[in-house]
């Protein structure tokens, strides 16, 4: 069964965010299967589904890589979060 | 498919408005721990907790990653040491050596707290219950992660004013044995009326001896969350106000849900309820006060505070037990005052009295919680405070506690500062006038009649 989780990434507006974020996803083995953004007031917003069955680490070291490099290289705040904490929250 | 504004919803909860799983408890049982031999019982202990908590922090921290929710508190909840040492403990110093079995072990695991150093007297006390209760200040003062808990009455049974009394002078002495340590043993001392099996929340957490082997109770939190929705809700009428603390409950839930799920499965223990309390802690915005205040309050303790409490618990339990089918232990609106910062500010400015939270607590979920009073209270009044919680949970069926913490010399006007998640607390005052021919009557009250309700 497919594994999926969900990437937001919050942050000012710069140039390559979505390439570095994908180049690191396309590392890890991990498939996107939607993207949606929006800028609001200069602030660059966008939310990922993505695929993690292939994933060859744990869930929460990748995470914490993404993490890392949002802050270091990005200067954006970069979550990745298993999808199941949104259809626990939201759908019925 | 799940959509941007949903997933922006989640998050602002966790990062703006404290959103957070409380506490993952592992209730074990220590049944099958007992020996006659008070060195094979406290190998037995040490061996099964070992054995079956090792993981659980670990596996704590692996879900609140792979999430990105917060899991604040791993512990453990024991079977109630009074039946574990009964045969093994013939003084109360034998009881202290349990205790620090227990502390060490807990330790070892990396757990925050350990729970149920505790008796269920509510009829009677047998020899091992009252050689237990007398231990309790030592034992409090010589651990630093155990906590204890007494049932003193229930709905069933009425309540055991002999044990009423003598938790009144243990109470006393558990802050004179600690008023020299960092933290007054006090806040780790709860009794109760009609104490629930299940409960993950400290300090009055025990693995009741209707449990199974091992289970796993998370306790679920969120006042932030609550009070972030119903600002929302200015102006509007009760019902707007209800379907939004439905709602938010019920969202709240569905995590703790998850993550109960998500641990059982991982540790391979079964599940057994979802505590769905609103815990407040010191942090700003995450206080219960402040929802009460949300609602049209100036301060908590306002008239019309029992009224917003009763609707608040209401609706938060509403909303929860729709989203989950196992939701036990004490679910509803905590009230510790301590632990509260609308709460403090609220009895800093005298609005808020003991005999008001006497009164919010015959609609919330606990009773008298972290609540600092003189140093120099007299043990029989602290036993007519107790006994009177105790009433309140005996004739209306609710489970009610008392954790009140005299603050030696300390009076009113002086705070006490607990740190950490206990927070701090002005001395509040206490009535004076004397109960000691009422509380040294001793025997029972009988349990109430369950008809003629008025």
């Amino acid at each position: 069964m497919q594994e999926r989780a969900i990437i937001t990434v919050v942050g000012k507006d710069t140039v390559g965010i979505i390439a570095k974020v994908c180049t690191f996803l396309a590392k890890e083995q991990i498939n996107i299967l939607d993207i949606s953004q929006t800028i609001v007031q200069g602030y660059f917003n966008m939310m990922m589904i993505v695929d993690v069955t292939n994933l060859g680490k744990p869930f929460g070291d990748m995470a914490e890589e993404l993490a890392g490099m949002g802050q270091k290289e990005i200067g954006v705040q970069i979550k990745a979060q298993k999808e199941e904490i949104f259809d626990s929250m939201h759908r019925i | 498919m799940i959509n941007i504004h949903e997933v922006e919803e989640t998050n602002q909860m966790i990062e703006k408005e404290n959103l957070d799983v409380r506490t993952i408890t592992m209730g074990i049982s220590l049944l099958d721990c007992i020996d006659s031999d008070l060195a094979t019982l406290k190998k037995n202990i040490h061996e099964k907790i070992y054995r079956c908590a090792k993981d659980l922090v670990r596996t704590g921290e692996e879900i609140s990653r792979d999430f990105g929710i917060p899991i604040v508190n791993k512990r453990i909840s024991v079977t109630p040491i009074a039946l574990i040492g009964a045969s093994a403990c013939h003084s109360e110093a034998d009881f202290v050596e349990i205790a620090k079995e227990l502390d060490a072990v807990a330790k070892e695991v990396g757990v925050n707290f350990l729970g149920g150093y505790s008796a269920l007297v509510s009829k009677g006390m047998t020899p091992a219950d009252e050689l237990l209760i007398r231990s309790i200040p030592e034992a409090l003062a010589e651990t630093d992660v155990l906590c204890s808990s007494v049932n003193l009455g229930s709905t069933k049974t009425g309540i055991d004013m002999d044990a009423v009394r003598l938790m009144g002078s243990i109470v006393k002495q558990t802050a004179e044995r600690t008023k020299d340590a960092p933290l007054n043993a006090c806040s780790k001392l709860v009794v109760f009326c009609n104490a629930p099996d299940d409960n993950p929340f400290m300090a009055g957490a025990f693995h009741g001896v209707t449990e199974g082997d091992v289970v796993l109770n998370v306790g679920v939190s969120g006042p932030g969350v609550v009070k972030k929705a119903l600002e929302s809700c200015h102006g509007q009428s009760f019902e707007v106000v209800c379907e939004t603390v439905k709602r938010t409950a019920f969202k709240v839930t569905r995590v703790g849900q998850l993550v109960a799920r998500e641990a059982s499965k991982r540790l391979g223990q079964p599940f057994g309820i979802i505590d769905l309390s609103l815990a407040p802690t010191p942090a700003i915005g995450d206080s219960v006060a402040d929802i009460l205040c949300e609602m049209g309050l100036e301060q908590a303790g306002a008239p019309g505070t029992t009224a917003a409490l009763a609707l608040l618990n209401d609706q938060v339990k509403k909303g929860g037990l729709m989203a989950s089918s196992y939701v036990g232990g004490l679910s509803g609106a905590f009230i510790p005052v301590s632990e509260d910062q609308g709460m403090i500010n609220a009895a800093a400015a005298g609005a808020l009295t003991i005999e008001k939270l006497e009164a919010m607590t015959c609609v919330c979920s606990v009773g008298l919680d972290m609540i600092a009073i003189p140093g120099d209270t007299k043990d029989t009044t602290i036993a007519g405070i107790i006994a009177d919680e105790m009433a309140l949970g005996m004739v209306n069926a609710k489970t009610t506690a008392c954790r009140l913490i005299p603050v030696p010399g300390k009076g009113v006007g002086d705070t006490v500062e607990f740190g950490g998640l206990l927070g701090h607390a002005p001395i509040m005052p206490v009535n004076t006038f004397s109960c000691d021919e009422f509380v040294n009557r001793g025997g029972r009250i009988p349990a109430p009649v369950h008809s003629f309700k008025n």
